[in-house]
């Protein structure tokens, strides 16, 4: 007896579980019942769970009978002709979807070989333990989970080719990488994912070794000859759009170039790029500061008062401006209409990202690195066949990561790269290493892969033989070019006159609480009080009664707020931040009183 | 040592610490020169003076920021060796906070209870131990039988428990004579019977009476929960948890000059504001060394000095050591800022601006370092 549940809303009850379950089970392979629905029995708790909803993972799975895959090779020869396809396979009950639920149920073997007569189902290929992304780390069982984990959230992030439309689409922050290849070194997931069709990487040829230290704590070096010649080069692309927004009482934005009477009218010289329509020329080169989209906006708030005044009745300057460090070539103009039947313009700006020191690169083993150098292509080290590595890896990154699918995958691209063929490495599937160094062998290069190198700068051979070959290599997004970021003088806040926080607003980088402490442990306090001058402020008080005063420009007069002009007052130099500090606790109803003493 | 060198010595009395003149009064050899414990003293001197503290120097910041990086590598988790009889005592981060914050009660009250000689061999020890721990009725009983027609409850102790300390029925049953008025205290075979006295009332009473007998103390000291003889060196030492240091040191077979308890309140209270001083620096020096820190001993006195100068126990919390700042803005800066800005217009406080806190808000140099010489010739 067992309460029966679909999609986790009671059903009803049945009598015998086991009979059910296989009711269901067997209706579903001979197609009476959808092949969406799947079934678990819960034993101890007397619970049948019927599910068919949206939203489950499911797996494909080969039904195993008596001990027995229900895949016979018959059917395998006939895929292969094309005579069957893999919905016939489903149709026909070999093949089914489990969710994680009836998975409980199963009793699934990895591998044809382990079936015994209590196995439900057999997996289709012992990789398919792995997900698509993961899948695609080439020898993926010669490397931590760990670092197949990290190998594929990096894929996730590497510059390649999106979207073949992407010159017609105005995606946000969008990256495209100049000469994509194929991996040499490929997974069978990369066939079924149609990874020619988007790319992300590009072949380079690769040396592990140390070349002055430039490499080192996860650096990788990039030749500049291969960098100018075009390696992992892209192009940045960022629409910025705005609207003509429709006001109450008829007032419209209008997108043109904006009247010299305009209020915010900005110099001449920033709206020069502007056509006659108000938008910039598609193909100019825009700098921070100038305007890209020229627009101007109806006057807000139009008060009883404001009718006297001109200034207000004139439009406002409202365009769309290149902020901070921003800079690009104006790509494609789109002029179109939103939802709302408002003008919509659309500018989208480009910019060649050439690699350069800061950029971060990687393996698909989890073996992410930050370039530090670019070397002279005359200086790069070479080996005795004149092959000059494009990127230099560092020896170190191996030994505490344990990747040796990353060692693996330089000796599969040599042997790929020199045979002209792709190599596997699909999980539990891959060519062998033994095989990969008898083709190397066979190709007239040592089996382990390393090879007598020369420096660059001397012509001297090098004490060790060097490990190289070809390895896939990816760009990631994450570029100095968006970061770098410095300031000395620049904007600060309305309220505290401290200057402002983060990029964008051109910020300085906080001297923090800890940092203070630092300072004064090495009793620099001096240097301490030049730091945090950066709100400093001078200040008259009045001595009589300790509070704050003004200049009084008309009379030229120093004024306390409390005797007016009777009263001597001093002026104090102290931070902003503790001027705001006393108005606020006078607004709390304190009077906060400053005893003025000679500094010296 | 000649009567000429001690002459020699003396002079530099004022300039040298006594323990460092016994030093090296100790290391002379017989008959030396005058000049030559000149030269000695003076370069004595001169090392002296270099590794004093120069005036300015921020000690309690370098002390604070040398225990706060190495705290952050602390792991919480404590490492415990199997096999090895140890009790369970909280170590790590949070034994450190709990003695800075100076807390009334702490996690894991402790004892290390040295005795004198004749009496720390194995066998003195252990009933020593049984001797000092607190032993409850109940944790004898092995049941309670509760009798509701003849409104009485029987109980029978666990006989094996009994002969390990050495207990008899009868001395139970006197126990509970005197402990426990209203009732008939009554031996039958096997187990005690308590029957109530007078009229029979509600079983209430007797549920009442099986709470009360469970708490009834048989032995021991109050607050030892557990005894742990354990071999320390040449001799055995008891360890406990739970800890009650006035009534083990009334004791006369402890050895009171080195036994202790990891309880700061408890130690101030018994032996002195010096010995709580002590207990913080070496409670903490302890965790220290557990986790393979190294820091040195004497940021870590500054800390407990400051926490024991006033006589009392403060904690580093704002209602400790915090609260005790001569400055408003200082006190205002650092935990519930309304509070001390209000109390302080309330008395028309004044902030002498004295220290680094309140001169980092305004803006000006902070005393220490490089901001504390001032002008010494007055402008004109």
């Amino acid at each position: 007896m067992a309460d029966v549940y679909l999609n986790s809303r009671y059903l009803g009850v049945v009598e015998n579980i086991q009979a059910f379950v296989e009711d269901v089970k067997d209706l579903r392979r001979k197609g009476s019942l959808s092949e969406d629905v799947n079934i678990f029995a819960d034993d101890r708790a007397k619970e049948v769970h019927l599910f068919t909803d949206e939203g489950r993972a499911r797996r494909p799975l080969i039904v195993v009978r008596d001990g027995k895959s229900l895949l016979t090779e018959k059917q395998l020869q006939q895929l292969a002709q094309g005579e069957l396809s893999w919905h016939d396979l489903i149709r026909q009950g070999v093949i089914e979807y489990l969710d994680a639920a009836e998975e409980e149920n199963a009793l699934i073997a990895y591998d044809e070989a382990d079936l015994t007569l209590e196995h439900t189902h057999a997996e289709i290929s012992s990789g398919v333990i792995s997900g698509i992304t993961t899948a695609l780390v080439p020898f993926a069982n010669y490397a931590p989970s760990s670092r197949i984990i990290i190998g594929s959230k990096n894929q996730k992030q590497a510059l390649g080719f999106y979207a073949s439309n992407y010159h017609i689409r105005m995606d946000m922050d969008a990256n495209i990488l100049h000469y994509p290849q194929l991996p040499l070194v490929k997974t069978k997931i990369h066939d079924v994912v149609d990874y020619a069709e988007h790319p992300s990487g590009q072949n380079m040829v690769v040396a592990v070794m140390c070349y002055d230290g430039y490499n080192m704590e996860d650096g990788v070096i990039l030749n500049k000859g291969s960098v100018e010649r075009g390696l992992a080069r892209s192009t940045y692309l960022r629409p910025m759009g705005i609207e003509e927004l429709r006001y109450s009482g008829g007032l419209v934005d209008e997108i043109s170039v904006p009247d010299k009477d305009v209020k915010g009218y900005r110099t001449e010289h920033d709206y020069r790029h502007l056509e006659g329509d108000g938008i910039v020329s598609p193909e100019a080169k825009v700098q921070e500061g100038d305007v890209i989209i020229g627009r101007t906006s109806p006057p807000r708030f139009l008060s009883g008062l404001d009718e006297y005044n001109l200034s207000a009745a004139t439009r406002r300057e409202s365009s769309v401006i290149l902020k901070h460090g921003e800079h690009g070539v104006a790509d494609l103009v789109i002029i179109t209409e939103n939802e709302e039947g408002n003008r919509l313009v659309q500018v989208r700006l480009r910019e060649e990202r050439i690699p350069e020191i800061g950029d971060k690169f990687t393996s698909r083993h989890g073996q992410k690195g930050v370039t530090g150098i670019l070397v002279p292509p005359q200086d790069v080290p070479f080996s005795v066949s004149g092959i000059v590595p494009d990127l230099i890896f560092t020896p170190h990154g191996i030994s505490s990561r344990m990747t040796i699918s990353h060692l693996i995958e330089i000796v599969g691209g040599k042997v790929g790269a020199l045979n002209g063929r792709f190599v596997d490495g699909t999980l539990f599937e891959a060519e062998t290493e033994e095989s990969l160094r008898q083709e190397l062998q066979g190709l007239g290069f040592r089996d382990d892969g390393t090879e007598v190198f020369y420096d660059g700068r001397t012509g001297k051979q090098m004490l060790a033989r060097i490990y190289v070959g070809n390895m896939y290599y990816l760009r990631l997004r994450h570029m100095v070019g968006n970061k770098m970021q410095s300031r000395a003088r620049g904007p600060i806040q309305l309220l505290t006159r401290q200057p402002t926080e983060g990029k964008a607003k051109e910020g300085g980088l906080r001297l923090g609480e800890m940092e203070k402490d630092t300072l004064i442990a090495h009793g620099a306090s001096l240097l301490l009080k030049e730091r945090f001058d950066s709100d400093r402020v001078t200040v008259p008080v009045c001595v009589k009664s300790g509070l704050l005063g003004y200049f009084d420009a008309r009379s030229n007069k120093l004024i306390s707020p409390v005797f007016g002009e009777d009263s001597q007052l001093s002026y104090v130099e102290m931070s902003y931040a503790f001027k705001l500090l006393m108005d606020e606790l006078l607004s709390l109803g304190i009077y906060p009183q400053l005893e003025l003493e000679n500094k010296y | 040592m000649s009567k000429l060198s001690e002459d020699t010595m003396k002079e530099y009395e004022d300039r040298l610490p006594p323990a460092l003149i016994q030093e090296i009064a100790a290391s002379l050899p017989a008959g030396i020169a005058k000049d030559k414990l000149i030269k000695i003293c003076d370069r004595v001197v001169e090392t002296y003076q270099k590794a004093r503290v120069n005036a300015g120097e921020c000690v309690g910041l370098v002390s604070a920021e040398s225990i706060g990086e190495p705290g952050t590598q602390m792991t919480l988790n404590t490492f415990h060796l199997a096999g090895v009889a140890e009790m369970n005592v909280t170590t790590g981060l949070p034994r450190i906070i709990e003695i800075f914050d100076a807390r009334k009660e702490i996690k894991t009250p402790m004892m290390e209870i040295y005795l004198k000689s004749p009496h720390n061999q194995l066998e003195q020890v252990k009933k020593f131990a049984t001797k000092i721990k607190e032993t409850l009725l109940g944790d004898l009983v092995s049941e309670y039988a509760l009798d509701i027609f003849n409104q009485c409850l029987a109980i029978t102790f666990n006989s094996a428990l009994l002969a390990d300390y050495g207990l008899s029925t009868a001395d139970l049953i006197k126990l509970m004579k005197t402990k426990l008025k209203g009732f008939v205290v009554e031996n039958t075979a096997g187990s005690i019977t308590l029957i109530q006295k007078g009229k029979p009332e509600e079983i209430k009473a007797l549920y009442n009476l099986k709470e009360k007998i469970r708490l009834v103390k048989v032995r021991g000291l109050k607050g030892i929960k557990q005894v742990l003889p354990v071999k320390r060196d040449e001799e055995y030492i008891i360890l406990t948890s739970g800890s009650n240091l006035k009534d083990v040191l009334d004791l006369a077979e402890v050895d009171g000059t080195r036994t202790f308890c990891n309880d700061v309140h408890e130690t101030l209270a018994v032996l002195g504001v010096e010995a709580a001083r002590s207990l913080i620096i070496r409670e903490v020096f302890r965790v220290i060394e557990e986790q393979g820190l190294n820091i040195d001993i004497r940021h870590i006195m500054l800390v407990a000095d400051i926490m024991c100068v006033s006589g009392l126990m403060k904690g580093i919390t704002r209602y400790g050591v915090v609260s005790e700042k001569a400055s408003v803005l200082a006190r205002a800066s650092f935990e519930t800022p309304i509070k001390h800005i209000i109390n302080a217009a309330l008395e028309g406080e004044i902030d002498y601006l004295t220290s680094v806190v309140e001169n980092v808000m305004i803006n000006q140099p902070v005393p220490l370092g490089t901001g504390l010489p001032g002008l010494v010739t007055k402008m004109r």
